[in-house]
This record gives C-alpha cells, sequence and structure tokens, in this order.
C-alpha cells in the first residue's frame, strides 16, 4: 500500500513538473488542432453567416480542385528538389569545413551565413539577383554569352530558382548538425583506419557515413518538414505565380483562409497537410530507424 | 510532502504568470473597447495600410495629430496595419474577436466580402445629417462606384488611384518621334512600342504579377465593358471583346515583341522604366510622386490608350465603419471621416503621395492649383477618371480574383489560348457565384 503511494507521489510530482509546459502544449497546440479538425467538417465561408455541418464535403470538393492538386504535386516536387540535395551538400560541406586547416571558422561562418539571414531579406535579395535585365544573374548570364531569362515570370523556370535559393539557405543550417555529428566520431577508429591503410573514400563509407545516420535521419525529418513550411519567399517574390506554379500548399492554405475566407476549406486543407507530414516523418522515424547504428 | 506543496507553489505561480499575460492584454482591447476613458474623452482606433513607396506613416499620423488638436473630446490613435491584404486579415480578426477598429482604411473592392461577414454599417444616416448628397457627389463618380450597393453607401473614398500611361518623352525623340503626342490608340501603342524597341530597351511594359486582373480590366473598358455586374454577383469573362482584349496583351510580346515575355513583376516595371529599360509602362498614379522624384530623363503622362473609348479601372482604399462600436464612437468615427476628406486635405494628401485627390473641389484648391500648373501630369489621372469605372469587386472576390489573376497569366506565359482560358474561367466563376445569386 505504501508503495502504491510513493509511486503515486512520483507520478504526481513528475505531471505536477510537467504541467507548465503541457498547459501552454494544450491551449496552443491540441486545442487549435482539435478545433480545426472539427471545422474541416463544416461549410464556413462567405456565403454561410452561420457555419453548419457538411460532412465530407470539403475534402470532396478538394479532390475536384485543380489547383489543390497542382500545389501538392507543386510541394512533393520542391521536397524532392531540395531535401537530398541541401542534405548531400550539408553533409559535403561539414566534412570540409571539419578538414579545413585554415580558416576553418571562416569557412565554417560563410556557409552558415545563409542561416541566419531571415527569409523575408532573403527573398528580397534573390529579388534582384532573378531579375531580368539588370539583375546580378543576368549580367553574369551576359558575359557568357547567354540570353536573357525571366526566372521568376516563366512557369518552367520558377520552381527551379525557387529550390536553388531555398537550398542555398538551409544548408548550412544542416551542416551546423553535421559538424556536431563528426565531433561525437571517436578519433580512435581513425586511427586505427589509418593504420590499416584504408583509403579516404574506404574510411568514409565504413566508419563517418554510417555513424552520421542519426543525424542523417533527424535532418532529413527537418528538411522535409522544412519543404512544407516555407512560404515567406513566396509572398516577397512570386505570390505562388505565374498561374500556380510556384504555389505550396502552405501558402495555398493562406490564401484559402485569409484571402478567400473560406474557413472550412483551409481547416481541410490543414489537416490534409498535417495527416501528411505525420506519415512521412512517421515512415522515417520507424523505417529507417531500424538501419541505423547509434554508439 | 513538502516538496510537493513546494513544487505546487510552483506551479501556482507559473499559472498565474500566463493568466498574468493574457489579462495584461484582455485589459487594453477592454479600453479601447470601451472607449470613453475615465476624462471624458472618446478614444477611436484607426486602422490604416501603405500599399505605395515614401513616408507615408508620418503623413497620416500628422493628419491625426491634427484632428486631435482641432477635437479635443476625441483623441484617433492611427494604427499602421501592413499592406492592404494585412489590414483585411488583421480587421477581419479584430471583427470575429468582437472588437471591430472604429475606422479603417481597406481596399474599395472589399465591399461584399464586408457585407457577407456582416461586418461594415451604411453611412447613409451619417452622411444625411452631414452634408448630404451634396457631399457625396463632390466625390468622383469613377471613386463611388465601389462604394455603393442597392443605393446604399459603405464607404467613402480616401487614397484613390486608376492606370495611366507613362513615357519616356527622351526616348520619343531619340526614335523620331513627337514627345508631346503619346500614344492614343491601341495601334498607335504598337507603331510607337515598335519603333521605340531597340537592344537593352523595350517598348512598352504591362505588370502581370500581383494586380493582373487590374491591367486586364483596363483593356476590358477600353474595348467595351466592365468584367462585373453593379451588384457584385456576375461577371463577364468570356466576351469576343474579352479574348481580344487578351489577344492583344500577348501579342505585345509573342507577335510584336515590343514587350518582354512571361510575367513582368509589378515592382520591377517602374524600376525599369527608370532604368531605360523599358520606353513606356501602364502603372498606377499612386507612383506618380515616386517616378517625378527619381527619373534622370524628361517623362510624360497620358491617358491608357484607347480601343472603342478609353477607359480604365480606379483603384485604391477607402473609409469604413464598423458594426458593434458605440454611437457615441460613430459620431466620432464620422467627424474624422469628414476631417481626413476635406478638400484641402485630399489635396495635400495628393501633392505629397501621388495619389489623386477624391473630390472635385479638391481641384479648386490653391496647393492643388500650384501642383498642377508646375506639373501637368497630375492631372492626366484626374482628367482620365471620367472614362474610370469600378475596380473589379464581387462576392467571394478574393477567389474570383485569384482564378482571374492565375487564368491571365496562365495565358500571358503561354499555357494556354485566350478563347479557352477565358471560357473556362467563367464556368469556375459562376460556380463561386452561385450562392450568391439564389
Amino acid at each position: 500500500m505504501g508503495e502504491l503511494r510513493a509511486k503515486w507521489k512520483v507520478n504526481m510530482y513528475a505531471w505536477l513538473l510537467l504541467l507548465p509546459s503541457l498547459i501552454f502544449l494544450l491551449l496552443f497546440t491540441f486545442y487549435p488542432v482539435i478545433q480545426t479538425f472539427i471545422l474541416s467538417f463544416h461549410q464556413a465561408d462567405l456565403g454561410s453567416p452561420e457555419p453548419f455541418f457538411n460532412g465530407i464535403d470539403n475534402y470532396k470538393q478538394m479532390v475536384e480542385d485543380e489547383v489543390f492538386w497542382k500545389v501538392l504535386t507543386n510541394n512533393i516536387w520542391f521536397a524532392i528538389g531540395t531535401v537530398p540535395t541541401s542534405v548531400a551538400l550539408a553533409l559535403g560541406m561539414a566534412l570540409f569545413a571539419n578538414k579545413a586547416l585554415r580558416g576553418k571558422s571562416f569557412i565554417r561562418t560563410a556557409y552558415f551565413y545563409p542561416t541566419v539571414v531571415p527569409m523575408i531579406a532573403v527573398a528580397n535579395i534573390w529579388l534582384f539577383i532573378y531579375t531580368p535585365e539588370y539583375g546580378a544573374l543576368s549580367h553574369v548570364m551576359e558575359w557568357f554569352g547567354k540570353g536573357d531569362m525571366n526566372w521568376l515570370g516563366d512557369q518552367k523556370n520558377v520552381m527551379w530558382a525557387m529550390i536553388f535559393m531555398v537550398i542555398w539557405k538551409e544548408a548550412g543550417y544542416f551542416m551546423i548538425f553535421y559538424l556536431a555529428g563528426l565531433q561525437n566520431i571517436s578519433q580512435e577508429l581513425y586511427e586505427s583506419a589509418s593504420m590499416e591503410g584504408a583509403s579516404s573514400w574506404t574510411v568514409f563509407r565504413r566508419i563517418t557515413f554510417p555513424l552520421l545516420m542519426p543525424t542523417t535521419m533527424f535532418v532529413s525529418i527537418i528538411a522535409f518538414t522544412n519543404s512544407f513550411k516555407l512560404v515567406d519567399h513566396l509572398v516577397i517574390m512570386t505570390k505562388g505565380g505565374p498561374d500556380n506554379a510556384s504555389n505550396l500548399l502552405l501558402y495555398y492554405i493562406y490564401e484559402t483562409a485569409f484571402s478567400f475566407w473560406d474557413q472550412g476549406m483551409a481547416s481541410a486543407l490543414t489537416i490534409v497537410m498535417v495527416v501528411l507530414l505525420l506519415l512521412v516523418a512517421a515512415f522515417q522515424f520507424f523505417g529507417m530507424d531500424k538501419k541505423i547504428h547509434y554508439n | 510532502m513538502r516538496k510537493v506543496v513546494k513544487s505546487l507553489f510552483a506551479v501556482v505561480m507559473s499559472m498565474s504568470l500566463i493568466t498574468g499575460c493574457s489579462s495584461g492584454n484582455s485589459s487594453s482591447t477592454n479600453n479601447a473597447a470601451q472607449g470613453a476613458n475615465s476624462s471624458g474623452k472618446t478614444e477611436l482606433s484607426f486602422y490604416y495600410p501603405v500599399a505605395v513607396g515614401g513616408p507615408l506613416t508620418k503623413i497620416v499620423d500628422g493628419m491625426a495629430e491634427e484632428f486631435n488638436k482641432e477635437n479635443p473630446d476625441i483623441t484617433v490613435k492611427p494604427v499602421y496595419t501592413g499592406s492592404y491584404q494585412d489590414t483585411t486579415t488583421k480587421v477581419q480578426a479584430a471583427v470575429q474577436g468582437k472588437t471591430p477598429p472604429d475606422v479603417a482604411v481597406m481596399l474599395s473592392t472589399e465591399l461584399h466580402t464586408m457585407m457577407d461577414m456582416d461586418a461594415i454599417l451604411p453611412l447613409d444616416d451619417f452622411i444625411a445629417k452631414d452634408g448630404g448628397s451634396e457631399y457625396v457627389n463632390d466625390f468622383f463618380p469613377g471613386f463611388l462606384a465601389n462604394s455603393q450597393v442597392d443605393g446604399k453607401t459603405y464607404s467613402i473614398p480616401f487614397q484613390r488611384s486608376t492606370i495611366v500611361l507613362y513615357y519616356n518623352k527622351d526616348a520619343f525623340k531619340e526614335v523620331g518621334l513627337d514627345p508631346e503626342k503619346p500614344p492614343t490608340s491601341w495601334d498607335e501603342l504598337v507603331q510607337y512600342a515598335t519603333k521605340l524597341k531597340k537592344d537593352g530597351r523595350y517598348g512598352v511594359e504591362i505588370p502581370s504579377s500581383s494586380f493582373t486582373y487590374w491591367m486586364f480590366q483596363a483593356l476590358a473598358l477600353q474595348n467595351g465593358k466592365n468584367l462585373m455586374s453593379e451588384d457584385g454577383k456576375k461577371v463577364f469573362l468570356d466576351t469576343p471583346e474579352n479574348v481580344e482584349a487578351l489577344q492583344f496583351w500577348v501579342d505585345l510580346s509573342k507577335k510584336h515583341q515590343v514587350m518582354p515575355e512571361g510575367v513582368n513583376e509589378w515592382a520591377t516595371v517602374p524600376s525599369d522604366f527608370l532604368e531605360g529599360k523599358t520606353a513606356m509602362m501602364f502603372h498606377t498614379t499612386g507612383n506618380l510622386t515616386n517616378v517625378k522624384k527619381s527619373a534622370k530623363f524628361d517623362f510624360g503622362v497620358a491617358f491608357l490608350p484607347a480601343k472603342k473609348n478609353y477607359g480604365s479601372p480606379t483603384g485604391g482604399g477607402n473609409f469604413y465603419m464598423f458594426k458593434g462600436t458605440d454611437e457615441k464612437k460613430q459620431e466620432a468615427a464620422w467627424k474624422f471621416i469628414r476631417f481626413m476628406t476635406e478638400p484641402k486635405r485630399a489635396a495635400q494628401w495628393s501633392v505629397d503621395t501621388g495619389y489623386v485627390a477624391t473630390r472635385k473641389s479638391a481641384y479648386e484648391e490653391e496647393t492643388m492649383k500650384q501642383y498642377v500648373k508646375d506639373f501637368p501630369a497630375a492631372a492626366v489621372a484626374r482628367d482620365q477618371l471620367e472614362y474610370g469605372h469600378a475596380e473589379l469587386s464581387t462576392h467571394n472576390n478574393g477567389k474570383v480574383t485569384k482564378l482571374l489573376n492565375d487564368t491571365l497569366q496562365s495565358v500571358i506565359t503561354g499555357q494556354s489560348e485566350p478563347a479557352e482560358a477565358l471560357k473556362k474561367a467563367q464556368e469556375e466563376a459562376d460556380k463561386m457565384l452561385a450562392p450568391f445569386n439564389k
């Protein structure tokens, strides 16, 4: 009996310590998620002054909505375009910055710098780079005798322009995680490898890369969720145009909520996005986790 | 047990901190909501956006201060709320939170949306008691067009613009065109632009991002009629005239090659003009002061070229008042609107910003007369108002406008053909407007 009481006391103590954070979590995460979920089954737009229950109508409409599919496809391409490249680049940069004998801190700073700049500022800088005629990129193209390109005003180019910019911004951030990961690998492994006379490629393939796997997994999850969370640059650069060629899911949700004032549909879209992200994170977490060596 | 008590105490403390910050917030909104503070003063919250370059917040703050001096029993608190879009979002959030601002400047095109939300007050009673039709009829009809539904007036024009043609007189001289004779028809526009085009310079640029629908409206108006019915329940997108207008827009790039291909960014078109990268541009009069300050060459402003007739939509923001505010504050808010739209202030506002003064009598003011004499371009927008029409504004406005923007951009970027694209847009728009046509 006393044992139970002691246990209860310990548990109670733990819960009490968690309570402040829990209240915030309930108030600002769980409550809105539940509200959103409920609202997604309601018609709540300009045509209906009082929201009313409409079952899965919003979801039905979504499936028929061409823009939704375009935006979703865009977002998948955006993820495919940004995630692997920026993660690979981050790893390369980390290895280089780790090895560099001179100017180590300078190289790190240079690589990390784009991360520190706010997205809005980045968008404005790149807006200038991509401007036709007298933008920085146009000047460079001119030296090479290439014709002028309208990077943001052309449906074929705009996504590539965005992907390139985001890779530039994100890679430095992921590099920091890799640098930390590299610090954690014990030097003895490398010493014994060099005694064996292993080539640097073998060392990388057999030691560095496998031991960095936990970092890689963490970084890919972050990178993937980021590819669905980035919208600031669209507001500044393209507004999702031309004709939704650069529109992404979250920006479309924003438009639906605050420019169409269709809150039911915006909620339904939000639920779809949350489920999608949960599925991918779960796959990465439970699927990849089995293949990872932790020290 | 003592430990538990201690931690409980800590929890209670942190709880009170949380509620502390929230109650702090609510007390400030309560003050704003009550309006009348202890000294018997009426406090007004006033939300306003800024959409063009220049120190506009200073000007607005200065005007509010002047009003507070003249009316010791009222205190207006101007709140700068970002872009038009941000302002609408904030107003909407405030309306849903039952603490609407007392007065706000929002796009004139928000009219139907705000009515569908049941958020705004009709202003007819205030007008009747204070100046009546004499006051209202002094505004240019082109600006009032977005204020009225079913014979009621819901907003008062404030910072209003229209689209004009800017042209580079030096470039005109260079290619042997008369700098005092800007193109007056579509055919002339193509002829002149072809002459003006050379390596590193286009003949003309029409922006096609952000406000694509607005530019298209100008072309549609020049070729016949407006895009929507007056009650905002119908749109007419797929008329043969509109197909022709869109074809003309596309041809400027594709066929005549006097305009850059693809989408031209709203904000970079004026830079292109100032850099001499384009000899002519379609743009808002809101940019007039900016161009005047920055142009290193002699430039002119003219009516947009005509097809069947001249034509341009108006644009910009109006004053709105909201339901759910108390009567004393409504009276004060109306007083403030009257003050802000007085002829001499409308004139000064126009000189400071480049927006068109909203009232006819503003052009009788000394400041305005002097300004127009020194800078005749300033009168062009006003004269063009004779051909000015309501800006695209419908029920479900956000959706319909985006649909039209997407459609136009898809045609401009060569993904679809005018006739087909507009037909599809018409079908989609009819669906969006169906709930309001029951």
